[in-house]
C-alpha cells in the first residue's frame, strides 16, 4: 500500500533561522582562520592603520603640511619635526600623515574604476559569447600586451601630469586581467542548473547577469583586487616619481621621494622616510592579500 | 603543435594591429600639436597650414591611419624630437645597455632566488622558510626608485665601496664599440680598467632589479617545490635509499623547476623593455630612460615607436615562453583547442 506523504510544509521562519545560523557559523568560521594567520593580523592592522592615520590626519599631523617656513629647511629629525624639515621647511612627518590620504584615495578610486569596468566587460563577454567575446578579449589582449608600468606611463603622459590623470591611467592598465577573470568565472557557472532554472522562469539577460552570475564572480575578483592593491599603488608612486603622476605641492609619497633626491647626500631623510611609508603600506596590502585569498578558499575551511 | 603554432600566430598578427591603434590613439590624444612643435613658436600660420598639407594633418583620421600603419610596416618609427635621429636607431643605440643590466640582473635573481625557493620548501614552516618569505615579501613590496636610492646612499655616498650612478666612471673612454654591451667590447679591446669599471657600475642596478626579481622566483620554487615533494615518485626515490641531497637535486628540482623556468622567462623579457625607474635613478644610458624622458618631453615619435616595440618584445617573449613551457614538460600538449 502507498502512502502518500506529503512533504513538510517549509516553515519560512526556521529557514530563515537557519540561514542566518549558517552565515553567521561563515563568519565565525572566517574569524578563527583569520586569528591563526599572523601575518594577515599583521596586514590588517597595517592597513587599519592607514585607514585611521588617513581619517584623523588633521589631528595626527603636528604641522600644516603646506606651510613652507624658509628658515626651517632640511632640519633632521628632532622633537619637534620627528621625520625633519624638507626643502621648503615643510614638516615631513605631516606631509606623510597626510599622503596616507593621498595613496588611500588612489587605490581606492582605481580600484573602484577598474574593478566594476572589467567585471562588466568579462561578464558580458562571457554571458554572451558569440563575435562580441571575440571583440572584448582581442581587446583585452591588446591592454595586455604592454607591460603595465609601460602602459600607466603612456597614458599619464599623454592624459597630461595630475593625480586624476594618474588615476585614471592605471585604471587602464589593470582593468584587462579583471575582465579576463570575470570571463572565465562566467563561462564556469553559466550553464549550471540553477541559472538554466532562472532561464526556464524567463529571467532577462540583464538579470540573470546582474543578479545571479555577478556575485559569484565577486569572491574572486575580491581575492585578485587585494592581490593587486600593492602594484596599484607602488604604480601611482612610481608615476609620482617620474613627475607624471601627483603634481607639488601634493603630499604624495613617490612624489616627495623625488624632492629630496638631492639631498640624499647629507639630508638623507627628506628621501627615505616617506619610501619607508610606501614600502610598509604595499607591504600590508600584500600580506592582507595574500590571507584574503587564503580565507575566501573553500579548501581551506574544510580543515 | 604546428596548428597550435599557427593560431598564436595569428592572434600575434591581430594583437599587433590593436597596437598600433592603441598607440594612434595614444598620439591623438597627447595634448601637443606637432606642427606648431616642428614649426617653432615664431612660425606664422599659413607656415603651420602648409607643414598640416605637407605631412597629412588635413586628411581624415582613416587616411591618416592608414598612412601610419604604412609607415610601420616600412620599419620607419619616425625621428625623435630629443636626439633628432630615427628613433629606431636610437633603440640599437640604448639597447645594449639594457641588455647588459637585464642580463646581470636575472643572473642576480636565479642565484638568489631558487636556492632560497628551494630551501624554503624543504624546511617548510622553519625559521629559515619565515625568513625567506619574508625576504620575498619585502622584494614585491618595495618601490625599485627607493631601494636604489637607499643602496646608492649606503654604498656608494657613506661606504664609498661602489661607484656613482651611470655606466662607467666619468674619466675612462668607452671602448671602440663592437656589440655595445661595454663588459664584451672592452673584453675584446683588453681594457680592464674600463672592464671593472663597468662591472662596479653594475652591481647596484643590478642588484635591484635582481632583488625584485628574487621574489617571484623564490615564490614560484618554493610552491612547486612543494608540490612535487609530495608525488609519489619522490617516495619512491627516498624508500629506495637515495640521499635526500639527491633526491632534492636530481628527482624533485627537475620537475619543480619547470614553472619557475616561465617565469624567469617572463621576468627576464620584461627587463630587456628597460625599467623605466631603475634606469633613471641610476642614470643608466638604456632603453628604460630613454623612454622616460621621451614621455616626460611628450617626444611623440619616441614614445610611439618605443611603445610599439616594446610591445611586440612583450608578446613575442610570451610566445617563447609559453612554447619553452611545451618543451620542457612533455605533459602538455597545444594539439587540442
Amino acid at each position: 500500500m502507498i502512502t502518500e506523504s506529503a512533504p513538510p510544509a517549509l516553515d519560512l521562519t526556521e529557514a530563515r533561522r537557519r540561514r542566518a545560523e549558517a552565515r553567521w557559523r561563515y563568519l565565525e568560521d572566517t574569524y578563527v582562520l583569520w586569528r591563526r594567520n599572523r601575518l594577515m593580523v599583521l596586514g590588517t592592522a597595517i592597513i587599519l592603520g592607514l585607514i585611521l592615520i588617513a581619517a584623523l590626519a588633521p589631528l595626527l599631523a603636528t604641522h600644516n603640511p603646506y606651510e613652507q617656513i624658509l628658515n626651517d629647511r632640511l632640519f633632521g629629525p628632532s622633537a619637534t619635526h620627528c621625520f625633519g624639515t624638507d626643502s621648503l621647511g615643510r614638516d615631513i612627518f605631516s606631509r606623510v600623515v597626510y599622503g596616507a590620504r593621498v595613496t588611500l584615495t588612489i587605490a581606492l578610486l582605481v580600484a573602484a574604476i577598474s574593478t566594476p569596468l572589467g567585471m562588466l566587460i568579462g561578464i558580458v563577454a562571457g554571458y554572451l559569447g558569440g563575435v562580441l567575446d571575440e571583440i572584448l578579449m582581442r581587446l583585452a589582449d591588446v591592454f595586455l600586451a604592454f607591460p603595465r608600468l609601460i602602459l600607466a606611463i603612456a597614458f599619464a603622459a599623454a592624459l597630461g601630469p595630475g593625480v586624476e590623470n594618474a588615476i585614471i591611467a592605471i585604471a587602464i592598465a589593470h582593468w584587462p586581467s579583471y575582465a579576463r577573470l570575470a570571463r572565465a568565472e562566467t563561462l564556469n557557472v553559466k550553464n549550471n542548473d540553477y541559472i538554466q532554472a532562472m532561464r526556464v522562469l524567463g529571467a532577462g539577460k540583464a538579470r540573470i547577469m546582474a543578479g545571479h552570475i555577478l556575485p559569484l564572480t565577486l569572491s574572486s575578483i575580491i581575492v585578485r583586487m587585494s592581490l593587486d592593491m600593492g602594484t596599484i599603488i607602488l604604480t601611482a608612486a612610481g608615476l609620482g616619481f617620474l613627475g607624471l603622476g601627483a603634481q607639488p605641492p601634493m603630499p604624495e609619497w613617490g612624489l616627495m621621494v623625488s624632492d629630496g633626491r638631492q639631498f640624499l647626500v647629507d639630508q638623507w631623510w627628506v628621501s627615505t622616510l616617506p619610501g619607508l611609508a610606501i614600502l610598509v603600506v604595499v607591504m600590508g596590502f600584500n600580506l592582507l592579500g595574500d590571507g584574503i585569498r587564503d580565507v575566501l578558499d573553500p579548501r581551506q575551511r574544510q580543515a | 603543435m604546428s596548428r597550435y603554432l599557427l593560431r598564436r600566430l595569428v592572434t600575434l598578427t591581430i594583437t599587433l594591429f590593436g597596437i598600433m591603434v592603441m598607440t594612434f590613439f595614444i598620439s591623438l590624444v597627447i595634448p601637443l600639436d606637432p606642427l606648431a612643435a616642428l614649426a617653432g613658436p615664431q612660425a606664422p600660420q599659413e607656415t603651420v597650414e602648409r607643414l598640416r598639407t605637407l605631412y597629412g594633418f588635413d586628411q581624415p583620421l582613416y587616411v591618416q591611419f592608414g598612412r601610419y600603419v604604412a609607415r610601420l610596416a616600412r620599419g620607419d618609427l619616425g625621428v625623435s624630437f630629443q636626439t633628432s635621429r630615427p628613433v629606431f636607431q636610437d633603440i640599437l643605440k640604448f639597447f645594449p645597455a639594457t641588455l647588459e643590466l637585464a642580463t646581470f640582473a636575472i643572473l642576480v635573481g636565479v642565484a638568489l632566488g631558487i636556492p632560497l625557493g628551494v630551501l624554503s620548501a624543504v624546511y617548510r614552516n622553519s625559521l629559515l622558510d619565515q625568513f625567506c618569505r619574508l625576504l620575498s615579501l619585502i622584494g614585491v613590496s618595495t618601490p625599485v626608485f627607493w631601494l636604489g636610492l637607499v643602496l646608492l646612499l649606503i654604498f656608494y655616498f657613506k661606504l664609498g665601496w661602489l661607484p656613482e650612478p651611470g655606466r662607467l666612471n666619468i674619466m675612462l673612454l668607452e671602448p671602440p664599440r663592437i656589440t655595445g654591451v661595454l663588459l664584451f667590447d672592452s673584453a675584446v679591446a683588453r681594457d680592464w680598467e674600463v672592464f671593472g669599471s663597468a662591472l662596479a657600475h653594475l652591481v647596484l642596478p643590478a642588484s635591484v632589479l635582481g632583488l625584485v626579481g628574487m621574489a617571484g622566483i623564490a615564490r614560484i620554487t618554493r610552491s612547486s617545490m612543494l608540490e612535487v615533494l609530495s608525488q609519489e615518485y619522490v617516495k619512491t626515490a627516498r624508500i629506495k635509499g637515495l640521499g635526500e641531497f639527491l633526491v632534492i637535486t636530481r628527482h624533485a628540482l627537475r620537475n619543480a623547476l619547470v614553472p619557475t623556468v616561465t617565469v624567469v622567462g617572463l621576468t627576464y623579457g620584461g627587463l630587456l623593455e628597460g625599467s623605466v625607474l631603475t634606469e633613471t635613478i641610476f642614470s643608466w644610458p638604456g632603453l628604460g630612460r630613454y623612454m622616460a624622458n621621451a614621455f616626460l618631453t611628450l617626444d611623440l615619435n619616441t614614445i610611439v615607436g618605443g611603445t610599439i616595440l616594446v610591445a611586440f618584445t612583450f608578446c613575442v617573449v610570451n610566445l617563447l615562453v609559453d612554447l619553452l613551457y611545451a618543451f620542457l614538460n612533455p605533459k602538455i600538449t597545444y594539439t587540442e583547442s
